[in-house]
C-alpha cells in the first residue's frame, strides 16, 4: 500500500513538474456553478499555447499551461490555488480567474502581492474597472457597465420607454440592473420597478405580482436561465403580467426558449459576441481541436495569446517587464492578428513591427485594460435564439 | 366596471394562486398533523416525502411517455399517481420499520423521534438527489390553461383579467375531494375511528383490542399518500426541484400549528390562512386602489406592505402571533 502510494505521489510530481521555459497558470472554476463552461474555456487558452509551441519562433522556448480550480465562488480556495500556481509552479502569468468575486480576491491577495500579470476572460463586474491593480490586471471580457449601455440603446431603438427590471439578488444581478437603470434613465426612459428575486425557489407568483402592478412595456430579467430567471418568465406568462422580455447574457442559452415555449417569441436579448472574421476562424480551430467554441472560450484564447505576445514584445517572461506591452499588442496601430496568425505575429514582433491583436473576440482594450465589449443582439424567433445584429 | 377590474386583478394575483398554494400546503400539513396526532411526533422528513413521491411519479411519467401513454388534456402524471403513492407508502413502511419502530419499542421521548426524523429527512434528500439529480424537472405535459388572461379579457371586455391554469383547477378540486374522503374515513369508518381512539388515548385503545401496529402502519400509508399528492400537485403547478421541499417545511409546519396541530380541519384551514396571507401582505395594491378610489386619490407609490423578499417571514410572523395569543391554534389542537 505504501509503495503504491509513493509511486502515485511520484507520478503526480512528475506530471506537474514539466520542463517548460514559460508557464501560464489557467485558473478557472472547474467545479462549481459554471463548471459546464470552464472545460471549453481552458481548452481555448491551451489552444493558444499549443499554437505558439508549434510556431517554434517564440524566443523564450516552450510554453506550458498549468490548470488550477478557482471554484468560481469560494475565495479562500481560489486564492490558495493561485498561491500554489505562483509559489510552487512558478507561473509567469495567470489566465483567469473566471467569476468576478474570486478574480478580485486572487488579484488583491495573490497577484498584486507577487507581482504577476492576470488576464481574466470572463469577470464582468463593473467594480473591476476601478480596482487598484498596479497595472497587473486585464480582461478580455467587457464590463457589465457596457452591457447596460447596449441594453439601453436597444430599448431606445425599439421605442420601449417604460421598463420593469427583475434581477437576481447577487453581485452580477445588482450590478447589471443598476447599469441598465442608469443608462435607460439617461436615455429618457423610465424604470417602473427594479426588484430582486432569489434563485432556487419553486414559486415566483408573488414577485411577479409586484412587477405586474408596477407595469411596463417590457420586463428585463437580469438572472440565470436555469434558475430564478426562468421562474420569473414562466410566472409572468402564466399570470399575463408581461409578454415581452429582455434577456441579458445570463439568460441566453438554447434551453430557455425550449423550456418556455412560444411565449418567449419576440423577446430580445444581448450576449457577448462579434461578427469579426476571428470568431468564425476560432470556431473552426476549436472544432479541429475537439472542443466547442462555447461562451468565453474565445476570450480565453485571446487572454493567453495576448500574454504570450506581450512576453515576446518585452523579450522577457517577467510580469513587471511585459505588463506594459499588453495594451500595445491589443490595440492599433499595426497589422491585424486573427486566431491562427500567432506565428506571423511572433515574427512581426521580433522584427520590431507593430501588431494589432484582434483575435477571436475582436479585442480592443480600453480604460485600465478591459475589453470595449462587442455584443450580439438576440431575438427569439419561433423558439430559437437568433442573432439579428452586432453592437 | 372598475370594481370588477379590481376584483379580476385580485383573483389573478392573490385568490387563485393563494388557494392553489394553500391546497398544496393543506395536503402537506394534513400529513404532518396526522403523524403528530397518532404517532405523537413532528415529522421533519415530511417535505422530503413529498419530494420522494413526486420523484417516483416523474420517473413513471417518463417511462409512460416513452411508451406513448398520454392523458389527453390532463397531465400524464395523474395516471401514475397511484403507483407513486404505492412506492411512497412502501418507503414510509421501511423508515417506520428500520428507524421509528426501534424508538417506539423503547418508548422514547417525542424529541428523539423528531431528531430521528431529521436524520430520515437528510437521508431521503440524499437518496432523491442520487436518483433524479438536483436540477429541476418540468413534467406537466397537459394543456396549460383552461382559459388565459387574454381570452378572459376578450370574452368579458374588462381591462384586467385572470387566467385559470389546468394545474390550479386540478389542485383545488383534488384537495376538496381528498379532504372530504379523509374526514369521512376518520369519522365514519371503523378503522378511522380506531385511529382516532389510538390518538386520543393509546392505553385505552390497546385495552379495547386495537392493534397498534396496524394503526401505525395505516397512518404512515395515509401520510405518505397525502405527501405524494401534495408533492405531485406542487410540481405540476410550479416546478419540481429537490431543493424547495426543505423551504416548504416552514409554511407546512406553520399551517399545521396555526390550525391546531393534530386537528385535520385545522391543518386545511391553516394551509389556506398561511398561503393567502403570504400573498395579501406582499402584494402591491397600486392598480387595485387606482380602480377603486376616485381619480384624485390615486396612489403614487406601490402600496405594498412588505417586499416579496419577506414572503417566508409572513408564515413566521403568523406562527409567532398564534403561539402567543392562542397556543393551541385556531381549532384547538394539542399544545406542543
Amino acid at each position: 500500500m505504501k509503495k503504491i502510494f509513493a509511486t502515485l505521489l511520484a507520478l503526480c510530481l512528475l506530471n506537474t513538474a514539466s520542463f517548460s521555459d514559460v508557464k501560464l497558470g489557467i485558473i478557472l472554476g472547474f467545479t462549481g456553478p459554471i463548471e459546464s463552461l470552464t472545460p471549453d474555456m481552458a481548452a481555448g487558452a491551451e489552444l493558444a499555447i499549443d499554437e505558439v509551441n508549434k510556431a517554434g519562433n517564440f524566443s523564450m522556448g516552450k510554453v506550458s499551461g498549468v490548470r488550477a480550480d478557482s471554484t468560481c465562488i469560494d475565495s479562500s480556495a481560489a486564492t490558495a490555488a493561485a498561491e500554489r500556481l505562483i509559489t510552487s509552479d512558478k507561473v509567469n502569468g495567470i489566465m483567469g480567474a473566471d467569476c468576478s468575486g474570486v478574480t478580485t480576491a486572487i488579484l488583491q491577495q495573490v497577484a498584486m502581492a507577487n507581482g504577476v500579470v492576470m488576464i481574466s476572460p470572463s469577470a464582468t463586474s463593473p467594480a473591476l474597472s476601478t480596482v487598484e491593480d498596479n497595472n497587473l490586471f486585464f480582461r478580455t471580457a467587457p464590463s457589465d457597465a457596457r452591457q447596460g449601455q447596449v441594453v439601453a440603446d436597444i430599448l431606445k431603438e425599439k421605442g420601449l420607454k417604460k421598463v420593469a427590471i427583475s434581477y437576481v439578488n447577487n453581485d452580477y444581478g445588482k450590478g447589471l440592473a443598476a447599469s441598465i437603470e442608469e443608462n435607460h434613465k439617461a436615455a429618457g426612459g423610465t424604470v417602473t420597478i427594479s426588484a430582486p428575486h432569489e434563485d432556487d425557489k419553486g414559486d415566483y407568483s408573488a414577485e411577479v405580482g409586484a412587477l405586474a402592478q408596477a407595469g411596463g412595456d417590457i420586463l428585463i430579467v437580469a438572472g440565470y436561465l436555469n434558475s430564478g430567471g426562468k421562474g420569473i418568465i414562466q410566472a409572468s406568462l402564466d399570470s399575463g403580467a408581461f409578454d415581452l422580455f429582455f434577456l441579458p447574457d445570463g439568460m441566453i442559452g438554447e434551453s430557455l426558449p425550449k423550456d418556455i415555449g412560444s411565449g418567449l417569441n419576440g423577446s430580445i436579448g444581448t450576449v457577448p459576441g462579434t461578427d469579426s472574421p476571428g470568431a468564425a476562424k476560432f470556431g473552426d480551430m476549436a472544432t479541429a481541436a475537439g472542443f466547442k467554441s462555447g461562451p468565453f472560450a474565445m476570450e480565453s484564447y485571446d487572454a493567453a495569446a495576448l500574454m504570450l505576445l506581450a512576453m515576446e514584445a518585452a523579450k522577457s517572461s517577467d510580469s513587471q517587464a511585459y505588463k506594459g506591452k499588453i495594451m500595445d499588442i491589443a490595440n492599433a496601430p499595426g497589422e491585424k492578428i486573427f486566431p491562427g496568425d500567432l506565428k506571423k505575429a511572433l515574427k512581426l514582433i521580433s522584427e520590431g513591427k507593430d501588431v494589432d491583436y484582434v483575435g477571436a473576440s475582436a479585442v480592443e482594450l480600453i480604460g485600465g485594460g478591459e475589453s470595449a465589449g462587442n455584443y450580439a443582439q438576440i431575438e427569439v424567433k419561433s423558439g430559437v435564439n437568433e442573432t439579428v445584429a452586432y453592437r | 366596471m372598475d370594481f370588477l377590474n379590481a376584483l379580476a386583478l385580485i383573483t389573478n394575483y392573490i385568490l387563485l394562486p393563494g388557494f392553489t398554494y394553500g391546497s398544496q400546503l393543506a395536503l402537506g400539513a394534513l400529513g404532518v398533523t396526522l403523524i403528530y396526532a397518532v404517532l405523537r411526533f413532528s415529522n421533519f422528513a415530511h417535505g422530503e416525502l413529498m419530494s420522494f413521491g413526486a420523484m417516483i411519479c416523474i420517473l413513471f411519467t417518463w417511462l409512460g411517455q416513452s411508451y406513448g401513454i398520454s392523458f389527453g388534456v390532463l397531465p400524464t402524471a395523474l395516471i401514475f399517481l397511484p403507483i407513486a403513492i404505492g412506492f411512497t407508502a412502501i418507503y414510509c413502511f421501511f423508515i417506520e420499520k428500520f428507524v421509528f419502530a426501534y424508538y417506539r419499542r423503547k418508548k422514547s421521548d417525542p424529541i428523539i423521534f423528531l431528531i430521528a426524523s431529521i436524520g430520515v429527512m437528510f437521508f431521503t434528500a440524499g437518496l432523491i438527489r442520487f436518483i433524479i439529480g438536483p436540477s429541476d424537472q418540468n413534467f406537466n405535459d397537459g394543456v396549460r390553461f383552461i382559459f388565459n388572461v387574454r381570452e378572459f379579457k376578450a370574452f368579458t371586455g374588462l381591462d384586467e383579467g385572470f387566467g385559470l391554469k389546468t394545474s390550479q383547477a386540478i389542485t383545488i378540486l383534488t384537495t376538496i375531494i381528498l379532504c372530504s374522503v379523509l374526514f369521512v374515513f376518520l369519522n365514519k369508518t371503523r378503522t378511522g375511528k380506531s385511529m382516532r381512539a389510538f390518538s386520543d388515548n393509546e392505553d385505552l385503545a390497546l385495552l379495547s383490542g386495537i392493534d397498534p401496529n396496524k394503526v401505525v402502519l395505516l397512518t404512515w400509508v395515509i401520510a405518505g399518500g397525502l405527501a405524494t399528492f401534495a408533492g405531485v400537485l406542487y410540481g405540476l403547478d410550479k416546478i419540481y426541484k429537490p431543493f424547495i421541499f426543505l423551504q416548504m417545511l416552514l409554511p407546512i409546519f406553520s399551517a399545521a400549528i396555526v390550525g391546531g396541530v393534530g386537528n385535520p380541519i385545522g391543518a386545511v384551514v391553516g394551509g389556506y390562512v398561511i398561503a393567502l396571507s403570504e400573498l395579501f401582505v406582499t402584494f402591491a395594491y397600486r392598480k387595485v386602489l387606482a380602480y377603486l378610489l376616485p381619480e384624485s386619490m390615486e396612489p403614487a407609490g406601490m402600496m405594498q406592505f412588505l417586499s416579496t423578499d419577506y414572503k417566508f417571514a409572513v408564515s413566521f410572523i403568523i406562527l409567532v402571533i398564534v403561539l402567543i395569543v392562542r397556543p393551541t391554534g385556531i381549532f384547538r389542537g394539542k399544545t406542543i
